[in-house]
């Protein structure tokens, strides 16, 4: 087991792994996207309350659970960087921190256009709303936190200190619509319970946000390897790499 | 299809300009995010390549004066 | 494990369990301010204050809705089922207002114990289902002369 970590935290080993699996993680993650979007846009039925800006759940459930999803795997990889100081992990988390901004951001987006004609305004001060807010503010500051530290191995302990502090965030947003009163509403997906939707609704918010994890996936990869060859470009498998197109 | 027709997908009972705003925003940005990625990743292969042509002149041009100048000590590259 | 890493780790663990601990404390004590509104058997025992600017959710009492006819003036019941308040509101209502439904009212509650809102918000739950099943639901409970699932459930307004 001790093997496989340490072989994972080697950058070459990753390159060629992650080359590997790239374009499936791409077409797989695009073609399970669209079609939960066209299928939730066109064939869904509408909602019985809501009517049809309900359709607007197929990207804002994906978008803010891909929001929180990559919260807690960057924390995770900062506990790393802290105990083991792993470079890989390093990595993963300057690699990720602005898909994260942009998936909060859209979450946040997409959630205020639907509550204006859902509840009748497009924000409101309430529990799950503020600690959403906080969590794109904390995305801001690793990647600002990032770029003000010049020495690399400094900045890469700064970053895994503040996002690990910034992590009880993730179960407040969680539980916050449980744990005070709010106006946004409740979980639809639970893990022990079946959704709270039909099947023919269910289904195509799965496909999205399944599509929506691979793509994520994707992006790691291509960001992550971006972020390796400049580190690495000095050893020998990079100049390998670049000169004759593989690892 | 839950809709009749194409304009009444577009129009959505009055909620088309909600939903396909926010289909739009997300789609764009998804789009920028992920060209911007490939194309940084591009850019930072293209760099080191031009980095590692600059050392090579670097090093001829270092051998070629190695040979002309017999006696003097010359530090060649390693890598 | 090696014994620097485990220190380490420990010291992360121990850091991160001491702000969880910080965070909860805070988030308990400013627990009141933390909720958006106030629900009505809140408002009814006294614990909101008169006169402030507050917010009071619930879910708008079946047949309590009265329509001014020549204004935009609503009257209604707001009900946790353990109390309701009567709120008043001049304005456009959201579309999804409607007699069970769960509402958010901003406003202030007046010496009178009646809540005078200046705007009002849907609250809508995590139930969704296309509307033939929502209609085969709600006669499929007139049947058996019950509340229909919506109303069926307080907890979730």
């Amino acid at each position: 087991m001790w093997q496989f970590f340490h072989k994972l935290g080697s950058p070459k080993w990753f390159f060629g792994i992650s080359t590997r699996f790239m374009p499936w993680l791409l077409a797989g993650g695009l073609l399970l996207l669209m079609s939960g979007v066209i299928w939730g846009l066109a064939f869904a039925p509408k909602d019985y309350l809501q009517g049809n800006s309900y359709r607007i759940i197929f990207i804002h459930v994906p978008t803010a659970f891909m929001a929180q999803s990559v919260y807690i795997m960057m924390a995770s990889a900062a506990l790393v960087t802290l105990v083991w100081r792993m470079k890989l992990a390093d990595v993963f988390v300057k690699a990720v921190a602005p898909v994260g901004l942009i998936l909060t951001f859209l979450a946040l987006f997409t959630g205020a256009v639907w509550g204006k004609p859902t509840w009748g305004t497009w924000w409101i001060w309430d529990a799950r709303l503020t600690s959403m807010l906080i969590l794109l503010f904390l995305y801001g500051g690793v990647i600002a936190l990032d770029r003000a530290i010049n020495d690399e191995k400094s900045a890469a302990r700064a970053v895994a200190v503040l996002v690990l502090v910034g992590v009880v965030n993730i179960p407040i947003i969680k539980y916050s619509v449980e744990w005070w009163n709010t106006l946004h509403q409740p979980a639809t997906f639970k893990l022990t319970e079946k959704p709270s939707m039909p099947a023919e609704m269910w289904v195509p918010l799965l496909l999205s946000v399944l599509g929506l994890y691979l793509i994520f996936g994707w992006l790691a990869c291509v960001r992550m390897q971006t972020e390796i060859l400049s580190r690495e470009q000095r050893t020998r498998w990079v100049k390998e790499f670049v000169t004759k197109g593989r690892v | 299809m839950a809709f009749d027709s194409f304009s009444a997908l577009i129009v959505m009972e009055g909620h088309g300009p909600y939903v396909w705003a926010c289909y739009a925003v997300f789609f764009v940005l998804m789009a920028l995010m992920m060209i911007a990625s490939v194309r940084s990743r591009s850019a930072t292969i293209e760099s080191c390549r031009r980095g590692y042509e600059l050392q090579a002149e670097k090093s001829t041009v270092a051998a070629a004066s190695a040979t002309s100048a017999s006696f003097a000590r010359v530090n060649v590259s390693q890598d | 494990m090696h014994p620097i890493r485990k220190k380490r780790l420990t010291i992360v663990l121990f850091l991160l369990v001491g702000l969880s601990v910080a965070v909860a404390l805070t988030t308990y004590a400013l627990r009141q301010n933390i909720n958006l509104f106030y629900d009505p058997s809140q408002i009814s025992a006294g614990e909101a204050p008169v006169d402030v600017r507050i917010r009071a959710g619930g879910m708008v009492e079946e047949g309590s809705v009265v329509r001014d006819p020549e204004s935009l003036k609503v009257e209604f019941l707001v009900t946790d089922f353990n109390a309701s308040v009567p709120v008043e509101y001049v304005g456009i209502l959201p579309d999804l207002f409607a007699e069970g439904q769960g509402i958010v009212a901003m406003g202030r509650l007046n010496n009178k114990g009646r809540f005078v809102a200046d705007q009002v918000l849907a609250k809508h739950d995590e139930n969704y289902m296309p509307p033939e099943v929502a209609n085969a639901l709600e006669k499929a409970s007139k049947a058996e002369n019950k509340p229909m699932s919506g109303t069926a459930k307080p907890a979730t307004y």
